[in-house]
């Protein structure tokens, strides 16, 4: 079976061994896990598979280079923008203005 | 927040939660103000919905496990029907397909989600990090006996395994095998021996020390 559906699709290659260490969630990735919960709950999506659709569209690079709550932040805000309920400017400008603060704080 | 312009040396505490940089995080970040601001949902909504997540955790499986144990008859609808047994027990994963699959002398369960993270999480509460990961996903589908052995769970050749990869619509949990010498137990007692990976099955034997 050579046939993939795109860089999530990953069972059965060869990979390396297991990492088995505990890792703690950060509260910002709470924060998205609640985010695309709410989300949900709210009818902004649909249902999980819109959520995974959105993941699927990531390309193969940023699915390997990006983090779990990186990848699901992605995703959400690809299904939002092509449901039209946020816009490329609305998202552009927050970023900005987050970029700037955190600049502001030292942060970056 | 506030400036710290008044003294020139750098930060000497850290935040109690510290933002992420990454451009994809920020993304995050930037919806979530989007969202709060928009209307479509409060910071109170937000930390109602992290305390829930954080409430859930294996202890909630244990308990569907040691009443499977000790009420046959319960165990049997569990194994047919798990999406309605465990309201029974107060435990809800609607809207998803849920299925309970049994160890035995024969048999060993271990379940993944190979196209992504799919987890019964209101009863085992949020998944490791190794569930999520490339090499679990890829490799327990295809030599789940060397995945196995890497968790400390050396099967024997008349053990036959079977891998459940679970979907956006049916989660799995293992009911793992009553441990020897429990015959006496609480049902509360046996709970507490019953193990987030147990219930994955990257755990066979329970330890009832």
């Amino acid at each position: 079976m050579n046939a993939s559906w795109g860089p999530h699709d990953i069972g059965g290659q060869m990979a390396g061994p297991i990492d088995l260490s505990e890792h703690d969630i950060a509260h910002w990735e709470w924060q998205i896990d609640a985010m695309v919960r709410l989300a949900l709950e709210k009818g902004l999506i649909s249902d999980f598979a819109e959520l995974r659709d959105g993941i699927e569209q990531l390309s193969a690079d940023d699915y390997d280079r990006l983090s779990y709550y990186e990848r699901w932040a992605k995703s959400l805000a690809y299904t939002l923008l092509s449901k039209g309920a946020i816009t490329e400017q609305e998202l552009n400008g927050k970023i900005e203005a987050i970029r700037a603060r955190q600049e502001a704080e030292g942060l970056r | 927040m506030t400036g710290h312009d008044d003294h020139d040396h750098g930060r000497t505490f850290q935040p109690d939660h510290p933002e992420p940089t990454s451009d994809a995080a920020l993304v995050g970040l930037a919806l979530r103000e989007l969202l709060i601001e928009g209307g479509h949902y409060t910071a109170e909504e937000e930390l109602a919905v992290i305390a829930e997540m954080q409430g859930a955790s294996p202890e909630n499986g244990g308990k569907i496990v040691a009443r499977a144990w000790t009420d046959p008859e319960y165990k049997k609808r569990l194994l047919i029907n798990g999406k309605d047994s465990i309201k029974e027990l107060g435990f809800d994963l609607e809207p998803y397909e849920f299925t309970v699959m049994e160890n035995t002398d024969q048999v060993h369960n271990v379940i993944v989600c190979t196209l992504c993270s799919c987890y019964p999480r209101a009863l085992l509460g949020m998944s490791p990090a190794w569930y999520k990961s490339r090499n679990y996903r890829s490799r327990v589908v295809r030599e789940p006996r060397a995945v196995l052995s890497e968790f400390g769970v050396d099967l024997s050749d008349d053990v036959d395994v079977r891998v459940h990869d679970s979907t956006a619509e049916l989660r799995y949990m293992v009911l793992p095998q009553r441990p020897a010498g429990t015959d006496n137990w609480s049902e509360d007692d046996l709970a507490a021996l019953i193990t987030r990976d147990s219930l994955i099955g990257t755990q066979r034997d329970l330890s009832t020390k």
